[in-house]
């Protein structure tokens, strides 16, 4: 069976989104600039969606990737909203850091 | 017609009371007391005229209006039960109402809240005859409750004389007491026979075997103890002389002609019960006769003219309770009339003699008003003689039919009954010879002012004293219009006194004990000239009596106190408890919330620093479940 999988282990794909997750959630946890935050949101979901595309090979079954294909679809939604977001704040504040963000304080 | 009749007579002293309290003060004083009295004398008519015709046709009139509440098989209706006995009833409220309406015009010109006083007394004119003329249980209870209220709106009328609002709530409150009784008799009543209407509780209760006896005792007794709260009975009596606080015309029409008499009224509308019942009627002559010379001994003492008349009235109250004891129903009805004539025009005097001296009530400070209000002086003389028992005034007659009674009754209630009626003359002239004899003991100025009190008062005094004199004419014996007036009303048929040596006996010996309290009145006051002592001065028993025989501090000690200090502990240890512990609550609240409130700072990095945080829990929870 002419499968990837044979070449490159599962397990090593499972690293990877680990890894990239991880990188994605530290981005999100240190950075400030909105941007950067939002990239690594970006980073986080992609990571689960190559976990989705390994395991749907592994498994034999499309559905994973076809979700996949959705997933993709409302992350560039939801990018083309938080991107207008983000510049209707750097229009209102001058600065897109997110420690300046704080006019919804409680 | 006739219902058209019952409801003017019921609503036009409403109508009074409303126009009055709502448009009073715009009208000004003399038409406001016109229209009060208008009103209560359109009812007066009224009355007159139902009267003319129960009293040929020998039917009473029963008026059902609506049903009024229906729960399962219980059933009340709305109505009126207009029968000998309540026209009788609202002959004399009514008459002496407008009498008394048309005093207070003059009395009270010179209080700047007239009108509302007339509101009062139209209101209470209203209360009084939804009392008598209910055809049931609840409808006269609301009008016991109207009048008691009436009663507390009216002996605090000088609102800003903190013990004359003491003397109200007083008032106010015995009478609770009482009403809580009657509540509880209505209801046994009502739970027993499943009606609270005075014909079919009668027919019931003459005709059922099935209720225990027990109960209808218990009822009987409950009924009772409301009595003695509205009638000033032992041992509630002790607001009607603190009532005196009110002005003048309210002591006259309240408390002593109407609104006191209202126990009875209600134990002769009830006599079927209290028939069945000899126990209870046995305990009701002997509070009676307590009553009687309990009253009439601290009556004895007492100073202020207004007291000693408020202690006669729950004395004569005892006496006709003594009566009902003895079932002679018609005999305590007929004493109601004549003290309710005597004893609101000597209320009425007194309120002149007050009038004239400028609001002094103390005896000691009058004497000498013979020469100068010589109206006030007859009238209240004849209602003296009245009340005293002397021949051939009204008094007399009523008087003398309760001793008869209680002679054949038992011989100690006779002799109770006398030694009272003895200190009745008594006490009676020495208030008489004080106040009008002698020289006048009070200031200059007083003395320069003093005159004779202007038509109004003086009328009303004329027409009672003439009813004191006369009144005796409607039951005399051997001609006792009354007695067969009343007799459909009674199941147990009085007997009648046949004049017989004991009779005559009887009569001479009350006749000889009103002398004789009169003579040592006469001798000691008139002749000698004594003055009572100063309140210092006064020692011995004399101040045991001066003093009320103590049963104010009694009271106040067994009743007043314990639940002072029970609700000075509900203040400080419960209340406190459970407020804390409410407001504890809010603010262990509040904490919480400051301290969450940090939380929100708004810094999205602790936000996203949180979010990741639960998300890596959820996930080690999920993995730990594993």
């Amino acid at each position: 069976m002419n499968n990837i999988l044979n070449h490159i282990g599962i397990e090593n794909y499972i690293f990877l989104s680990v890894i990239l997750f991880c990188i994605g959630v530290f981005g999100v946890l240190y950075r400030r600039n909105a941007i950067i935050v939002f990239m690594s949101i970006e980073i986080m979901l992609n990571a689960v969606n190559l976990l989705f595309v390994a395991f749907s090979t592994y498994h034999q079954d499309a559905q994973g990737q076809v979700f996949v294909f959705f997933s993709m679809a409302v992350a560039a939604a939801e990018v083309a909203v938080g991107l207008a977001i983000l510049v209707s704040i750097f229009r209102n504040l001058g600065s897109i850091d997110i420690d300046n963000l704080k006019k919804l304080k409680g | 017609m006739d219902t058209t009749l019952a409801l003017v007579l019921v609503l036009a002293p409403f109508a009074g009371f409303l126009i009055n309290v709502f448009f009073g003060k715009t009208l000004g004083k003399s038409v406001s007391g016109t229209i009060g009295t208008l009103s209560v004398a359109v009812s007066f008519v009224v009355s007159l005229m139902l009267f003319m015709q129960v009293n040929a046709t020998k039917t009473p009139i029963q008026i059902a209006l609506f049903d009024w509440i229906q729960v399962g098989n219980f059933k009340v209706d709305f109505g009126f039960l207009l029968d000998q006995l309540s026209l009788l009833w609202l002959l004399f409220v009514t008459g002496i109402g407008s009498l008394i309406h048309l005093y207070s015009i003059s009395y009270m010109h010179d209080d700047e809240k007239m009108h509302t006083f007339f509101a009062y007394l139209n209101l209470f004119v209203f209360f009084m005859i939804t009392l008598v003329v209910g055809s049931n249980l609840l409808i006269m209870f609301i009008g016991w409750e109207g009048v008691g209220l009436c009663s507390y709106l009216l002996i605090g009328f000088w609102y800003k004389n903190q013990e004359y609002n003491d003397a109200a709530k007083k008032a106010f409150i015995m009478n609770r007491i009482g009403d809580l009784g009657l509540l509880i008799g209505i209801f046994i009543l009502g739970a027993a026979f499943s009606t609270v209407d005075f014909a079919t509780l009668k027919t019931a209760l003459e005709t059922s075997n099935s209720v225990n006896p027990n109960w209808i005792v218990l009822a009987a007794l409950a009924l009772f103890i409301g009595a003695c709260g509205k009638s000033a009975q032992i041992p509630l009596y002790t607001w009607l002389p603190d009532a005196m606080a009110g002005p003048t015309p309210v002591s006259a029409l309240i408390h002593a002609a109407t609104m006191v008499t209202a126990g009875i009224f209600m134990v002769t509308r009830m006599n079927f019960l209290f028939s069945l019942t000899p126990e209870v009627q046995t305990i009701i002559a002997v509070i009676g006769a307590a009553t009687a010379l309990v009253a009439a001994t601290i009556a004895l003492v007492q100073n202020d003219i207004k007291k000693v008349l408020a202690y006669s009235t729950v004395s004569q109250l005892g006496l006709m309770f003594l009566a009902l004891g003895c079932g002679a129903y018609q005999v305590a009805v007929f004493h109601v009339i004549t003290h309710a004539f005597f004893k609101a025009c000597l209320f009425l005097g007194s309120g002149s003699v007050i009038h004239a001296l400028h609001g002094e009530q103390d005896m000691r400070r009058m004497g000498g008003l013979k020469k100068v209000m010589p109206i006030t002086y007859i009238t209240m003389l004849i209602s003296s003689l009245a009340i005293s028992g002397i021949f051939p005034l009204a008094g007399f007659w009523s008087k003398d039919e309760i001793l008869m009674t209680a002679f054949h009754h038992n011989i100690a209630l006779w002799v109770i009954g006398s030694i009272a009626s003895i200190m009745t003359a008594f006490y009676m002239f020495r208030l008489m010879f004080l106040t009008f004899w002698k020289d006048f003991r009070g200031t200059e100025e007083q003395k320069h002012h003093l005159h004779e009190s202007p038509k109004l008062i003086t009328i009303p005094l004329i027409i009672l004293a003439i009813l004191a004199a006369i009144g005796g004419a409607i039951n005399l014996p051997g001609n006792a219009w009354l007695n067969h007036y009343l007799a459909p009303l009674f199941s147990v048929a009085h007997q009648e006194h046949v004049l017989g040596t004991t009779e005559y006996m009887l009569m001479g010996i009350a006749l000889a004990g009103g002398i004789i309290g009169i003579a040592i009145a006469y001798m000691k006051y008139a002749k000698q000239g004594q003055l009572p002592e100063e309140d210092a001065q006064i020692t011995g028993f004399s101040k045991v009596l001066y003093d009320k025989y103590y049963v104010d501090e009694v009271y106040e000690f067994l009743f007043v106190k314990p639940i002072n200090a029970l609700s000075r502990f509900f203040r400080d240890y419960i209340e406190t408890a459970v407020s804390g512990f409410v407001f504890g609550l809010g603010k262990a609240t509040m904490v919480l919330g400051a301290q969450g409130r940090k939380v929100q700072n708004g810094n999205i990095g602790l936000y996203l620093f949180f979010f990741v945080l639960g998300v890596i829990a959820i996930i080690s929870y999920l993995f730990l479940a594993q």
